[in-house]
């Protein structure tokens, strides 16, 4: 924070201190960021940034450790869900989150989430769907689009042949062991603020031991996609939330009792 | 009156991306012509008066790049 109230102004909002001084690497308008900035100024808000241990991914939040200004731990491409597995139960006082992309998490590491998941892991898991392998030069994800161009799917995803999009929030609140699955949508303040209020009742779920929590972020790439970050908000609000319908998916009955 | 406020950019995080442009109810801020960042980017800045501190840029952007004041009235105003 770079300035407090005085006497004649006051601080509406400025820098959440669980991010770290750091400039990050991801492109102009990317979502990531939003994410980022929405996860720390909860666990600012919540204040268990000293308890807080995460687990970064494979994909452009590979860094992620260098942004979040507390404890992390880097996992093999999918992997994470393992990983915080592991890291929550030898300390399970932790918040343990993971912070993943949807080739990442829906992809390689489809195994992972859904027998976490299933396990009802006391962990908190943070889903980027931007419909592509953004790291790697926007290659089809599992969550591409019937008929969208990516870099290997040039004529348009052909479901025919490539399959259909997998709705990751549906397909794991259907697992008995999961307790909080929302999808929610970070294309303009509207839905941004309700995205921070998921974010909130996952750590709240988390630290009441009421097992596992996804938020699924409905997120834009404007580099890999081909166009501005406002055009691409507008793309995200037109094709993908139709498709991706926002809403909670899973919500325990001891989750729906937490009043935030 | 409408409430009054200011923002500061923190240009060391900005990237010109105009998220905050667009997301702005008074259509007060637009990138700075007459500069560009240590990354190569123009940055946002307020253009013209009328900023509110309603917070909104804050929301949307992607850096945190963005502090918020608003005035003191006679009413002191709850912080978001
Ligand atoms: C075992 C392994 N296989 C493949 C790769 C190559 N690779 C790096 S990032 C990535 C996909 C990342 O996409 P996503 O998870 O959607 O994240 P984004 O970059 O879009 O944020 C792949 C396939 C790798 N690093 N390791
Ligand atoms: S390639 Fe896409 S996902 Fe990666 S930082 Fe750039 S905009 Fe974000
Ligand atoms: S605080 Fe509100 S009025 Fe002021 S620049 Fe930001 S969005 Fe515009």
């Amino acid at each position: 924070m770079d300035m407090i109230d005085n006497d004649t102004e006051t601080l509406v909002y400025s820098r959440p201190n669980s991010l770290t001084d750091v400039s990050t690497h991801y492109c102009p308008g990317c979502t990531h960021g939003i994410a980022h900035r929405l996860i720390a100024e909860v666990i600012d808000e919540m204040n268990i940034r000293e308890k807080m241990i995460g687990v970064a991914s494979v994909g452009c939040s590979v860094f992620a450790y260098n942004y979040f200004n507390f404890d992390f731990v880097q996992a093999p491409h999918g992997r994470a869900p393992a990983m915080a597995t592991g890291v929550k139960r030898v300390l399970p006082e932790k918040v343990v989150m993971t912070y993943q992309g949807d080739g990442d998490m829906a992809s390689i590491g489809m195994a992972e989430i859904v027998h976490a998941a299933t396990r009802g892991e006391n962990i908190t898991v943070f889903f980027i769907n931007n419909t592509n392998y953004g790291m790697t030069g926007g290659q089809m994800a599992p969550t591409t689009l019937p008929g969208q161009k990516t870099t290997s799917s040039q004529n348009g995803r052909d479901v025919e042949t490539q399959g259909y999009p997998i709705r990751a929030a549906e397909l794991l609140s259907q697992l008995d062991g999961s307790s909080y699955v929302v999808r929610r949508s970070l294309n303009d303040p509207k839905n941004i603020r309700l995205a921070k209020k998921a974010i909130r009742m996952a750590f709240e779920v988390q630290l009441r031991g009421l097992g596992f929590s996804m938020i699924e972020f409905l997120s834009i790439c404007p580099t890999n996609w081909g166009m501005s970050a406002s055009a691409s908000m507008t793309w995200l609000e037109n094709n993908m939330i139709p498709y991706y319908p926002l809403g909670d998916y899973k919500v325990h009955p001891a989750v729906a009792e937490i009043k935030i | 009156m409408p409430p009054k406020g200011r923002i500061v950019v923190n240009e060391a995080y900005c990237k010109g991306c105009e998220l905050c442009v667009g997301a702005c109810p008074q259509n007060v801020l637009g990138l700075a012509a007459d500069h560009i960042t240590a990354k190569g980017y123009h940055p946002a800045t307020l253009i013209s008066e009328g900023c509110t501190g309603c917070g909104i840029c804050g929301i949307i952007c992607p850096e945190a790049a963005i502090t918020i004041y608003r005035e003191k009235t006679g009413v002191v105003r709850a912080t978001s």
